[in-house]
């Protein structure tokens, strides 16, 4: 008899082929995003996606994907299919026509030596 | 009364380590990624249970934990015969009914243990309950998924419940000198254990339609003894594998 164990006797390729049909529900799982709090009262950090039927087996199955190896209190998850993102071609939003830099945290770097100067302007002169 | 102790250590200490080995022989085959390294990770965590049960009794001046794993005689195992079925076809409707049926006794088991009055013991339930909440949320969140899905995924659980009711009926058979356990307050009686079991699974298996009957006696007949040494039919095979790497070396340190 030919092994059932699935170690040696591996699935026919021809079983895994999609139908030429749109999928229906309960045949395929959606994706959802994951999001981890290391310490009560921090912030959610986007750890990665996983798989899921529902949004309480995300939640299941996301403890052990994402929980396992590094600290965590708390786990959100999101389907994928819930956020909004820009488009790649809409990238151009992001940059700057003139010199921002000034926004950046470089730009705060001399403050105080400038605000020194300014007193020593301000500081009356002795007659 | 070192013996007697043993003998519900062991009880305790066998289930977990052949159910973790049944389930981690599922790692790579799982329905889908995500699943697979879940029901893996529960595998492994039901190995350190055993570890840790072992090792109070390594603590007594008895054995190690692997010499009660790899170095042990079959007729010295524990172990109910729910943990020993292989995995036949892989179905794994069967894989996620013996889980839910496997930790729902096994929470039942740790809650009374939290009030055994051997204190290491009441301790080490403490701590595996709380990766017992993970793995009974896991398991009966997917019976109560699956069971109100379709109607193949109702008939697979169906079928699984009904072959495997048997067996972990089983799970709480009367240990050796189960009698002297209850008087020193280590643990309740199996048989209460077991109503706590069947108020905890029935519900949850009747909302999904299942519903069970009492095991026949001449169902439960092959299993009895279990607790007293008696393996079954599976258990030899299970066995070889288990220790096949570290009978290869039995002097090397892992």
């Amino acid at each position: 008899m030919a092994s059932l164990d699935p170690r040696i006797r591996r699935a026919e390729p021809e079983l895994w082929q999609l139908p030429e049909r749109p999928l229906q529900p309960l045949e395929h799982w959606q994706t959802y995003e994951v999001f981890t709090l290391r310490t009560r009262g921090g912030h959610a950090q986007h750890v990665g996606s996983l798989h899921a039927p529902d949004d309480e087996m995300a939640l299941v199955l996301a403890k052990e994907q994402f929980a396992r190896r590094s600290p965590c209190v708390a786990i959100w998850v999101v389907p994928t299919s819930a956020i909004l993102w820009t488009r790649p071609e809409d990238e151009d939003l992001f940059q700057p026509a003139t010199d921002k830099s000034y926004r950046e945290p470089q730009g705060y770097l001399h403050t105080r030596e400038r605000l020194e100067k300014y007193r020593d302007r301000l500081k009356p002169i002795d007659p | 009364m070192i013996e007697i102790l043993e003998e519900l250590i062991l009880s305790l200490a066998d289930d977990d380590l052949l159910i973790g080995h049944r389930q981690a022989e599922w790692i790579g085959l799982g329905p889908i990624l995500e699943e697979d390294i879940a029901f893996a990770s529960i595998a492994q965590d039901e190995t350190g249970h055993a570890q840790a049960y072992y090792q109070l009794l390594t603590d007594l001046g008895l054995p190690t934990p692997d010499e009660y794993a790899f170095k042990r005689s079959p007729a010295k195992f524990r172990s109910a015969h729910l943990v020993e079925l292989p995995n036949f076809d892989y179905d794994y409707a069967i894989a996620l009914m013996r889980h839910f049926f496997y930790d729902a006794a096994e929470q039942v088991r740790l809650e009374a243990l939290r009030q055994s009055s051997y204190e290491p013991l009441a301790g080490l339930a403490e701590r595996l309950l709380r990766e017992e909440k993970y793995h009974w949320l896991h398991a009966h969140t997917w019976i109560r998924r699956l069971g109100h899905s379709t109607e193949e995924a109702h008939l697979r659980l169906r079928a699984a419940a009904e072959q495997l009711f048997p067996y972990a009926w089983m799970l709480f058979e009367e240990l050796p000198n189960e009698s002297a356990m209850v008087e020193l307050g280590w643990i309740p009686p199996s048989s209460e254990l077991r109503q706590r079991w069947l108020d905890k699974v029935l519900p949850l298996l009747e909302d999904i339609g299942i519903h069970l009957t009492t095991p026949s006696e001449e169902l439960l007949l092959p299993m009895k003894g279990a607790r007293h040494g008696l393996r079954s039919p599976y258990f030899d095979d299970l066995y070889a594998e288990m220790t096949e790497v570290s009978s290869s070396d039995p002097e090397a340190e892992w």
